[in-house]
């Protein structure tokens, strides 16, 4: 359901402003987002001056410098620090990214980071996924296949291959669901583009033989049909997919199969 | 729906902190239009109505409707009508899953809004 304002428990304060790094001459104001579980507390924004002659040039450089020099309880997931395992991801300067690939240059003025938008928090930055992952497990993301094993592997041509470029890079970092008004309002029934990009991405597997399956299991008002193309996916991919296209593919698919 | 809830957890910020951008405003725009244009049909029908019922009653719809206000309001559904007639073809494109790509996509929400001013601003030079 639509519900524009935020709970009671998750109304946004205003938090505490931790003092400038002694002696930095280029300091850059940035304003996080800080939840703890264990105070009671609701929400805050807090504020953190980096020295950015001491810091690397991308946003996760920085939060990494404020754990290690100014506020070792601010709490986010990182791990491959080049934008392939998609755990940094978070609500940057207004839109979604990974904070390893974005760079501060990027970013016009103070540095405001949220966690990905509209998801219930564990702690800071770090929105919790389970049910994210559990519509990803729900489109059967793997190869189905009916007929006999071949000896060696599954073959595909070329140009089968070709249809699954801008698809397989995903990262599930969970940057475009949360970006999409419609999966805001309707995310426990709708599977949200990242879910659909998968599927879209096993469906048109020349390998695969339960296309039919795949698409009767998203022939549903709210599973597929909730995307409006509104478009938030593809432009703050930070892989730079187009998960709208691919739901577009998947419900043209549906209209062919019926004609 | 697993438990993603425990603790109380907070929601995390969503509209207030997300940054608009072309796509999503031309998108949310289309649906207000659509439903502005439904208190802009019954205005109609009741100017209609009005004219069918007595001479006085047409004179109040008719002062209501071409005063300021209603000439005001008949040509922002006019611009919402060319804007909603638009932004239809749009999604026309786009169910045949063409135009998706970010560069098209901007480009046909350009011109969905500048086409919808130039045509609204067209249609009041002919019927004024």
């Amino acid at each position: 359901m639509v519900q524009l304002t935020l709970p009671k428990n998750s109304r946004i304060t205003t938090g505490k402003t931790w003092p400038k790094p002694e002696g930095a001459t280029n300091v850059r104001k940035f304003q996080i987002y800080r939840w703890n579980p264990d105070d009671g507390q609701n929400p805050r924004v807090d504020t953190y001056f980096v020295d950015m002659d001491d810091c690397g040039p991308m946003v996760l450089d920085a939060l990494i410098y404020i754990k290690n020099k100014i506020d070792p309880t601010l709490t986010f997931r990182r791990s491959c620090r080049e934008g392939i395992c998609g755990s940094c991801a978070m609500n940057i300067d207004g839109i979604n990214t990974l904070a390893c690939i974005y760079g501060m240059d990027e970013i016009k003025g103070d540095v405001k980071i949220y966690p990905l938008p509209h998801m219930p928090v564990v702690k800071d930055l770090i929105p919790d996924l389970t049910h994210f992952y559990a519509q990803h497990a729900s489109i059967m993301p793997w190869l189905e296949t009916k007929t006999n094993p071949p000896e060696k592997e599954w073959r595909q041509s070329i140009e089968d291959r070709k249809k699954l470029d801008g698809l397989y890079e995903c990262v599930m970092c969970a940057s475009c669901s949360t970006s999409c008004p419609s999966y805001w309002w309707n995310g426990d029934r709708y599977l949200g583009p990242a879910a659909l990009l998968h599927a879209y991405r096993w469906i048109i597997d020349s390998r695969d033989e339960a296309t039919g399956e795949r698409l009767d299991e998203l022939e549903d008002p709210f599973k597929l049909y909730r995307c409006h193309t509104i478009m938030n996916c593809a432009k703050t991919c930070p892989k730079g997919l187009n998960p709208a296209k691919a739901i577009a593919e998947i419900k043209k698919l549906m209209v062919e199969r019926t004609v | 729906m697993a438990d993603v809830n425990r603790g109380n957890r907070p929601l995390s910020p969503h509209l207030s902190i997300y940054r608009p951008q072309l796509t999503s405003v031309t998108s949310i725009l289309t649906r207000i239009t659509g439903n502005a244009m439904l208190v802009a049909a019954l205005l109609i029908v009741w100017w209609f109505l009005a004219a069918a019922t007595s001479p006085e009653a047409y004179a109040t719809a008719n002062a209501v409707i071409t005063s300021l206000l209603g000439d005001l309001v008949m040509a922002l559904s006019l611009w919402g009508l060319w804007y909603h007639t638009l932004a239809g073809i749009r999604h026309l494109i786009w169910d045949s899953a063409v135009g998706l790509d970010l560069p098209t996509a901007y480009k046909l929400g350009w011109a969905v809004v500048i086409g919808s001013v130039v045509l609204t601003l067209v249609t009041l030079l002919i019927v004024a």
